[in-house]
């Protein structure tokens, strides 16, 4: 189909929603309009809250506390889970006799440590980074796992014939095929990064965007609930784009085909 | 095989193998001879192809002559010397795709003398004029996935040639081709080795390539405990060209000769898969 086309259509589909849920929210045609409104906001309502956010300059304080603990959720996680990846896949007697305790870990809930973390590193944004921490960690430490221990034994066999020797091998061989991994699964963590964020920050804290839409809760005002998430929804958007523009880099060895969504 | 050892005893061969057996240890603690006790000379400058029914354990011989197998018994001597770990004078061709995929063609084939400490300038060098001997000069920047099989091949030839090995080992290098690529590949290769002639041992199960190429083709007996059970001597001239070779009547007596060794072992080779399978 024509590109042009479709992208009209794209737009279409938000014009709908947005001209029936102003119809439903303003008018009688649906139901009484106050009740409506009182659950779902109006959208020019939402819309003039976010020009407004954006006009006092107020929501960069927040969306900016909420970049920072994704960013750094993202980068401590992803570390982490490089390093412990590597290390178990190349101890395979660390691994087993870890094994049930990372199953363990990774099957707990993360957002029951919230309080947790809450209570061992204050309010501030260093107990949303940890949450972030646990979740980016896990997808990270599980890909690069997998990425050492499926290197292909032809490719390993042949790199050895070349003469590398144990530190060549992880250089050129170990090394490139984690990171392939780890980078396959880069808009998943990035997402989790940003979970952990806001999430955090809904169950307690006193800046970011989830406590910007927990407060707009706590008094009724679905107008600020629904600001607060197309902000955030926006954020993540650019940031998926941003995510695939550096996968497109780095894979660029990769087959189409294998390319994710 | 004793004539064979008087033969070659005056010098060192390229590869010896002498009484090897390898076995591989399967379900319930038993073992799996793959390969009985062989003995097996490569001259230095001779190009042996071995030739066998499936599973007869021809891959298992040269891993073990590459150094990536230990054998169970007997020992391989390299130039004379006894060996044991990988087999650095080697260069192994491997039937699987075994480049590496995260980097160029240019940098697949460069890194063979990177990792033994050349400059990464000459390296590069180097590997460029590698390339452009097997043809793909134009394809120096292209990842393994944006290569044919052919050209992922002639990579790899390329890959295993720049270490100049004294020794190279094929396992099946053009099994996965079509019947012209081969006979493509099989030429190039031709050129290559008569331009400077290293010991090759060369595994097919195609015996028309095998002829083709080879000084002499080894038989070998279905498994297991798969042993050496002919030697033939290739009378043809070099240079061959592998398509007009098969039009002389020398290559179909050497042929006929070869096949009526190796049909009962291929029979017996396929009685085999049929009743595992």
């Amino acid at each position: 189909m024509n590109r042009g086309i479709l992208f009209l259509l794209q737009i279409l589909v938000a014009v709908i929603v947005l001209v029936v849920w102003h119809i439903a929210s303003t008018t009688t045609l649906i139901g009484n309009p106050k009740t409506i409104s009182f659950f779902f906001a109006e959208p020019l309502a939402v819309g003039a809250r976010i020009v407004d956010w954006f006009a006092d300059g107020s929501i960069w304080y927040h969306l900016g506390i909420t970049l920072t603990e994704a960013a750094l959720a993202f980068v401590i996680g992803s570390l982490g889970g490089v390093i412990i990846g590597f290390w178990f896949a190349r101890k395979p007697l660390l691994a087993a006799v870890f094994d049930p305790y990372v199953k363990a870990a990774n099957a707990l809930p993360r957002v029951v440590l919230a309080p947790i973390f809450a209570l061992w590193l204050g309010l501030g944004i260093w107990s949303k980074v940890a949450l972030g921490v646990t979740l980016v960690f896990f997808i990270v430490f599980f890909n690069v796992y997998q990425g050492v221990k499926e290197v292909s034994p032809a490719v390993l066999s042949n790199a050895r014939m070349l003469g590398m020797n144990g530190r060549q091998l992880l250089r050129h061989v170990y090394m490139p095929s984690a990171l392939s991994w780890m980078f396959s699964s880069l808009h998943t963590s990035v997402g989790f990064a940003v979970v952990g964020a806001v999430v955090g920050e809904y169950l307690g804290s006193a800046a970011g965007l989830g406590y910007l839409i927990h407060e707009a809760e706590s008094v009724f005002d679905v107008t600020g609930v629904f600001a607060g998430m197309f902000v955030l929804t926006f954020f993540v958007i650019l940031v998926d784009w941003l995510v695939t523009l550096v996968e497109n880099r780095l894979l660029v060895w990769r087959p189409k085909s294998a390319a994710s969504f | 095989m004793t004539e064979l050892k008087i033969e070659t005893a005056s010098r060192a061969d390229a590869v010896e193998l002498q009484g090897i057996a390898i076995a591989f240890p399967v379900a319930n603690g038993a073992t799996y001879e793959a390969v009985g006790t062989t003995q097996l000379s490569v001259r230095d400058r001779e190009f042996v192809a071995i030739v066998g029914p499936t599973g007869c354990g021809k891959s298992t011989l040269l891993n073990a002559t590459a150094g990536l197998l230990k054998p169970a018994r007997g020992q391989i001597k390299i130039f004379g010397k006894t060996h044991s770990g990988i087999n650095g004078h080697a260069g192994y061709l491997f039937q699987q795709d075994s480049l590496m995929p995260w980097k160029t063609s240019l940098d697949n084939v460069a890194i063979g003398l990177e990792v033994a400490g050349v400059s990464r300038r000459e390296a590069l060098e180097c590997a460029r004029l590698w390339l452009e001997r097997v043809g793909l000069s134009a394809f120096c920047d292209r990842y393994p996935h944006m290569l044919s099989g052919g050209q992922r091949k002639r990579v790899g030839l390329a890959q295993v040639l720049i270490r100049d090995p004294k020794i190279i080992l094929m396992d099946e290098p053009f099994g996965p081709l079509d019947a012209q690529t081969r006979l493509i590949m099989g030429d190039l290769l031709l050129d290559l080795w008569s331009a400077d002639r290293k010991a090759v041992m060369f595994v097919t199960h195609d015996l028309d390539e095998a002829i083709g190429l080879a000084d002499r083709v080894v038989i070998m007996s279905a498994g297991p405990s798969s042993r050496i059970i002919g030697d033939y001597t290739i009378p043809l001239a070099r240079p061959r060209n592998m398509a007009d070779i098969k039009s002389e009547p020398q290559f179909h007596e050497v042929h006929r000769e070869i096949w009526n060794a190796l049909k009962e072992e291929v029979l017996k080779g396929y009685r085999q898969t049929e009743k595992t399978s």
